[in-house]
């Protein structure tokens, strides 16, 4: 039977090994079809940042990875509002991220649902299993 | 003595920028890389806090600001360097205070 999943990601990419390896773990749980939902909170909300180059410092970009989750029916996706705020962005900042609805001619939808601290509360509350970045 | 102070952590979940602002004296520079360029970014209150410091010369890292997709977003009067400006910092300053 799937289980919930709720990675929630926590910290910036690139300064720490965090944000890449929540990405991988989430890949393959959503391989192993269970039902996943992915949360950005506090630093984590930079992970999403559109335009990111990483020619500079010598570290790969996998910031094109997360337009790919959709494709593997990753498309719950909950960026905390009083995160991005406190730091200066909304979600024009972030990359545009959708997912296909087989269900309704493969209509293109948004992944992105922007939420207030206390409605990610109660969708975490929902979770079978959350595992934190 | 001229002190280059370098923050590589964000301001928002660690308490190194806090503690380099308040000890960095008139004169100084404080060069911000990694993930330390977060401060620097408008709209913030780190950057607020750039903005009230007087005396003190802020400096971002160019390559790390373009790997997150901040470049765009630096408030005014903060000087964007390059590795070659990092570089040059360190050797215009008597001495290197790097914050953890």
């Amino acid at each position: 039977m799937a289980k919930k999943f709720m990675y929630m990601n926590t910290k910036a990419p690139y300064g720490s090994i965090y944000a890449l390896e929540s990405l991988e773990v989430v890949l393959i749980g959503a391989a192993f079809e269970q039902d996943v939902s992915l949360a950005f909170i506090d630093d984590g909300v930079y992970q999403l940042t559109k335009g990111q180059s990483t020619d500079g410092i010598g570290m790969k970009n996998f910031s094109p990875t997360y337009s790919a989750l959709g494709d593997y029916d990753v498309n719950k996706i909950y960026v905390e509002k009083e995160s991005l705020e406190e730091r200066g962005l909304s979600l024009d900042d972030l990359q545009h991220l959708t997912w296909e609805d087989e269900d309704e001619d493969w209509a293109e939808k948004d992944s992105i649902r922007l939420v207030s601290r206390a409605e990610l509360a109660d969708v975490i509350d929902d979770q079978d299993v959350v595992l934190s970045f | 003595m001229t002190t280059l102070h370098t923050v590589n952590k964000s301001p928002f979940n660690s308490s190194a920028f806090d503690d380099c602002l308040g000890l960095a004296k008139s004169g100084s520079t404080v060069l911000l890389y990694e993930d330390g360029v977060y401060a620097a970014t408008s709209g913030t209150k780190p950057a607020d806090a750039i903005a009230n410091t007087d005396g003190v010369t802020f400096a971002v890292l160019g390559p790390d600001l373009k790997a997150r997709g901040v470049e765009g977003k630096i408030a005014d009067g903060i000087k964007v360097v390059d590795y070659d400006g990092f570089v040059d910092l360190v050797a215009e300053h008597d001495k290197v205070h790097a914050w953890l």
